[in-house]
């Protein structure tokens, strides 16, 4: 399609590549160091002539910033010129961390959160309820492999809490889902 | 005072509410530990569970909501359904809406509930409702780190000291009576396994006391021998727990209607 895009005249494509360049720009209400996009949960970005429709999906099925992120990236559509827009909420298929760019890990690590492994292996095998190998993350501070976990839970549902046994420092864990 | 609304109990609608309201008031009860968990680590854990449990819930009652009006009864949302139901027209298992007791308690039921919500969650991954399988292709993420955690602690606290010890055996003896209701099955069941809505409860009986009978090895315990006893919150009829948590949780909507922040 080569249509003009009647509310800001120009072609489609570039429409929705500068919608795209937008939500980079958009962070995370509660990991701020990453855009919606780098997170993987904008899914989509359609041109509808009048209306640009950003199709996300959510992270958990209780996340409270689920609401907060839609008002962001609408407000964020409109500053830059591009809407109207509406967010639609794609359920199917569930959010993955697999989804999260190489961009969005790298400044994860460098706010202090180490950034989830792959997740497909964690879906696929039975869960194994004892002599689990232990998980060995690299402290995001000083690099040491010598670290335990605190917590299967953290500020929110999708961090756990751990600390470097090295330097001491606590730090957190994006968990891979 | 906000007035009752009445359903039409058709078997979608029920079945849909069973699996809805089980999650709906876990989570009520699991969020009244909010400040008092022993430890500040479980304290946050146990709050993160009961909002994975609300989250699923919302689904669920909207997609039950939107069931009712396409079964020819009037269509509702989810905050009608979670404020405005008698308890008899509340579906949920028994098991969920005993009072929260100790840790051990808590612990050992949410380990109960999320082995049956992960059996569950895999089944309706493939259900012929493609909103309920969807709602099932996040939650079975949710319910398998529960249920881990739940293990983690039934072993620890098992494993334990005396006094812990004591307390998950008191807790098994309270709790195990509330479980074959989770594997009854009856018409609603058989109507969604005809439709391919999801699978009679009796179905994941055997998967769910092979996964608690691993933890239960693992932490020295014994699967208890099932009692005549059958609990019956899943056709309506409660505890006496029941009238307590809806007073509490509806208390604003009844004494407010569609008050909202």
């Amino acid at each position: 399609m080569n249509l003009a895009s009647p509310a800001i005249g120009l072609p489609v494509s570039e429409r929705v590549a500068a919608a795209w360049r937008v939500l980079g720009t958009v962070p995370d209400p509660e990991v701020p160091a990453v855009s919606v996009r780098d997170l993987g949960i904008v899914r989509d970005v359609i041109d509808h002539d009048d209306v640009l429709e950003i199709v996300l999906t959510p992270t958990y099925s209780g996340c409270p910033a689920t609401e907060v992120i839609e008002q962001d990236v609408l407000a964020a559509i409109d500053t830059a010129g591009l809407g109207p827009a509406r967010v639609t909420l794609r359920r199917a298929p569930a959010w993955t961390t697999d989804w999260i760019s190489a961009e969005g890990r790298r400044n994860m690590l460098a706010y202090g959160i180490v950034p989830p492994g792959p997740a497909l292996a964690e879906g696929t095998h039975p869960i194994r309820f004892f002599g689990r190998a232990a998980k060995r993350l690299a402290c995001p501070r000083c690099g040491s492999t010598h670290t335990e976990q605190l917590s299967a839970f953290g500020s929110t549902a999708c961090k756990s809490t751990w600390r470097c046994l090295a330097c001491k420092e606590p730090f957190e864990h994006f968990k891979a889902i | 005072m906000q007035g009752s609304i009445a359903l039409q109990r058709t078997a979608d609608v029920q079945y849909v509410l069973r699996i809805g309201d089980t999650a709906l008031v876990l989570a009520q009860r699991l969020a009244e530990w909010c400040g008092h968990a022993p430890v500040l680590e479980e304290d946050i854990a146990l709050a993160n569970m009961a909002l994975d449990l609300v989250g699923q819930a919302r689904a669920l009652l909207t997609r039950a909501g939107q069931l009712e009006g396409l079964c020819g009864g009037q269509a509702l949302d989810e905050d009608q359904l979670a404020f405005l139901r008698d308890e008899r027209d509340y579906l949920n298992a028994t098991l969920a809406e005993l009072p929260r007791g100790d840790f051990a308690f808590t612990t050992l039921r949410n380990l109960f509930a999320a082995t049956w919500f992960k059996l569950l969650w895999e089944r309706l991954c493939e259900s012929t409702d493609a909103d309920l399988a969807a709602t099932a292709g996040k939650a079975v993420k949710e319910a398998r780190y529960h249920q881990q955690h739940a293990a983690d602690w039934v072993v620890r606290l098992a494993d334990g000291t005396e006094e812990s010890r004591a307390r998950t055996e008191a807790a098994l003896d309270a709790l195990w009576r509330y479980t074959p209701e989770l594997f009854d099955d009856d018409a609603v069941d058989a109507a969604a396994q005809m439709s391919g809505l999801g699978p009679r409860r009796s179905a994941l009986r055997e998967a769910w006391r092979a996964d608690v009978a691993a933890v239960f090895t693992e932490a020295g315990l014994l699967l208890p021998k099932d009692a005549a006893f059958r609990s019956t919150g899943m056709r309506g009829v409660h505890s006496e727990h029941m009238g307590f948590v809806l007073a509490e949780m509806q208390h604003l909507q009844r004494s407010f209607p569609g008050g909202v922040w």
